[in-house]
């Protein structure tokens, strides 16, 4: 697949151009992975999940990981996935343990320590099955890091998500970083006006009732003054709003969009189904 | 009903509250003028301001009495992304104004423009709108990551953006430093010169109304307890009864004249 590169004969682009808007508004796409439209992007990040849980044996989630890994290096974000990978690494961890251990109806054990009987059954499912979660790790932290939430936001508008749509899936992801602040905020004061919020677990639990209802509230209330702003700003003309930024799409992309899902649907069905077996 | 903003024996009582908390308010601002709003805090200034730019009762809710029109026309007959284009408000907690939609402080003041639909070409036009208030060398930040000054600025100039005739400013400087303020002040003075807006400013800081405003009405738990002339009513002797702070040129003159000290045109001049 070779994605397109927005080009002066793109209306959008031919228009953002003529109007001098500033290189950092119309964030020409470096690289080809990066300019590919954020739906494919998406797509992409979709099937991966897909195959990487669907598939049977370490077919499915070695060669997304593989494609993935590739497409990050490709895009220059490798290394940015280093906190990603970390993420995953108490699921991991788990998984490892449980599966090694306790793997239930495993005989063929690998050593005796003591009371536990690691299996090797159990040690092969647990790294498949962390093959499969860090597979899947990796293909969301590459959408994250190579999609800006505001073009997924004008694609899904241009796509007939409408203006209201946009906002609230950008409100919803907004709300998570200033609900955090805001909790943050709150429990400053709290602790300022004496509030325990350190040692034991009851205590920290404790320490949360009083951040609720303030959070809360505080977010109930911004809505009502969000609405008006939104109003003041003329949120609610008519029509579509003005694009500035040129998201490159074409009939290719739109193809491998469907042939990729599709292509994992069936990849799923058939090795769920059939006798067909992948290593 | 004549030329201007007119709010004409206005009383606005929110949903559900058993008091107005404005009552039989009467103001004008034409274009190119500048009139001050003071007082003490739950006096109504907000309020004024949604009233003023048709969201109460408009968005709100509640229950208008009076008449507040634009030019002869009553703003309820109006749509909201009309009166946009005529009204501007900026609201006094700017962070709610953000749009979070946007990831530089450009598009973030573009917002507006675009929700209007304006070309590409006019939507450029965002870079006066920046240069006004000082922000273009931050036209590239992330509006979330800005100090609450910085956040102000860009509310601010994403209100001057849709290019309204009149701007209802609540507030404009609560966040902002001595800079920041004179900043602000200074190019509200330049909107009025160059573009002939009419500008209903709500400012704590009288020194500021002192400098910019033609007229100032003191609000006192909801009705107009003084308004005039800005030199008149900013020194008033009422003025600190009411729990509002006289400019510091007048404060110094009373000061002056308490302990014996001439005080003359000229002083004054230099005192600002």
């Amino acid at each position: 697949m070779t994605p397109e590169r927005p080009t002066a004969t793109s209306p959008v682009v031919a228009e953002a151009e003529e109007a001098h808007l500033p290189e950092f508004v119309r964030r020409i796409p470096v690289g080809p992975y990066r300019a590919l439209n954020p739906v494919t992007k998406a797509t992409l990040a979709v099937v991966a999940a897909i195959l990487a849980f669907g598939v049977r044996g370490w077919t499915g989630p070695a060669v997304v990981l593989v494609v993935v890994v590739s497409c990050a290096w490709t895009a220059g974000v490798l290394r940015r996935m280093a906190p990603f990978a970390l993420a995953t690494l108490p699921l991991v961890a788990s998984i490892l343990v449980v599966n090694t251990f306790l793997y239930p109806g495993a005989h063929d054990t690998i050593a005796k320590l003591g009371p536990l009987s690691p299996t090797w059954t159990g040690a092969t499912t647990a790294l498949q099955a962390t093959l499969r979660v860090v597979a899947f790790g990796f293909s969301a932290a590459l959408f994250a890091l190579t999609t800006p939430v505001d073009d997924l936001l004008v694609e899904l508008e241009r796509r007939g998500l409408g203006r209201r749509g946009a906002f609230v899936v950008g409100s919803a992801l907004g709300a998570v970083p200033s609900t955090l602040e805001r909790a943050r905020e709150v429990a400053d004061a709290q602790r300022a006006r004496g509030m325990e919020t350190e040692g034991g677990l009851w205590r920290r639990f404790r320490g949360l009732v009083p951040l609720i209802g303030p959070v809360l509230f505080g977010a109930l209330a911004e809505v009502e003054e969000r609405t008006m702003a939104l109003e003041a700003r003329a949120f609610t003309a008519p029509g579509r709003r003005t694009i500035l930024r040129a998201l490159p799409d074409s009939g290719r992309q739109r193809a491998a969009r469907w042939l990729l899902f599709v292509g994992s649907v069936v990849a799923v069905v058939v090795t769920l189904a059939t006798p067909v077996r992948l290593p | 009903m004549s030329e201007g903003l007119v709010l004409a024996g206005a009383s606005y009582r929110y949903a559900g509250a058993s008091k107005p908390t404005l009552r039989s308010v009467d103001l004008r601002l034409d274009s190119g003028r500048v009139v001050g709003v003071v007082g003490p805090n739950e006096s109504g200034k907000s309020t004024l301001c949604l009233v003023v730019a048709g969201l109460a009762p408009g968005v709100i809710g509640g229950r208008l009495e009076g008449s507040v029109g634009l030019d002869g026309i009553e703003l309820n007959a109006m749509r909201s992304p009309d009166l946009a284009q005529q009204c501007g408000l900026l609201f006094q907690n700017s962070a709610t104004q953000l749009s979070n939609m946007t990831a530089t402080v450009f598009e973030e003041v573009a917002f507006g423009p675009c929700n209007l639909k304006l070309p590409p070409v006019e939507v450029i036009e965002v870079w006066w709108a920046l240069r006004t208030v000082g922000l273009e060398k931050l036209a590239s930040r992330d509006p979330v990551r800005l100090s609450g000054g910085q956040g102000q600025l860009v509310a601010l100039a994403s209100v001057l953006a849709l290019r309204p005739r009149y701007l209802v400013l609540d507030e404009p400087t609560s966040e902002l430093d001595p800079a920041g303020t004179k900043l602000v002040t200074e190019a509200l003075e330049r909107i009025v010169r160059e573009t002939g807006a009419g500008i209903l400013l709500v400012e704590h800081k009288t020194d500021v109304l002192a400098r910019i405003a033609d007229e100032v009405l003191v609000l006192d738990h909801g009705t107009v307890a003084l308004s005039g002339p800005a030199a008149t009513v900013l020194a008033d002797p009422r003025l600190a009864e009411l729990g509002v702070e006289p400019p510091a040129g007048v404060r110094l003159e009373r000061a002056a004249k308490a302990s014996g000290l001439e005080w003359s045109a000229e002083l004054a001049e230099a005192v600002g």
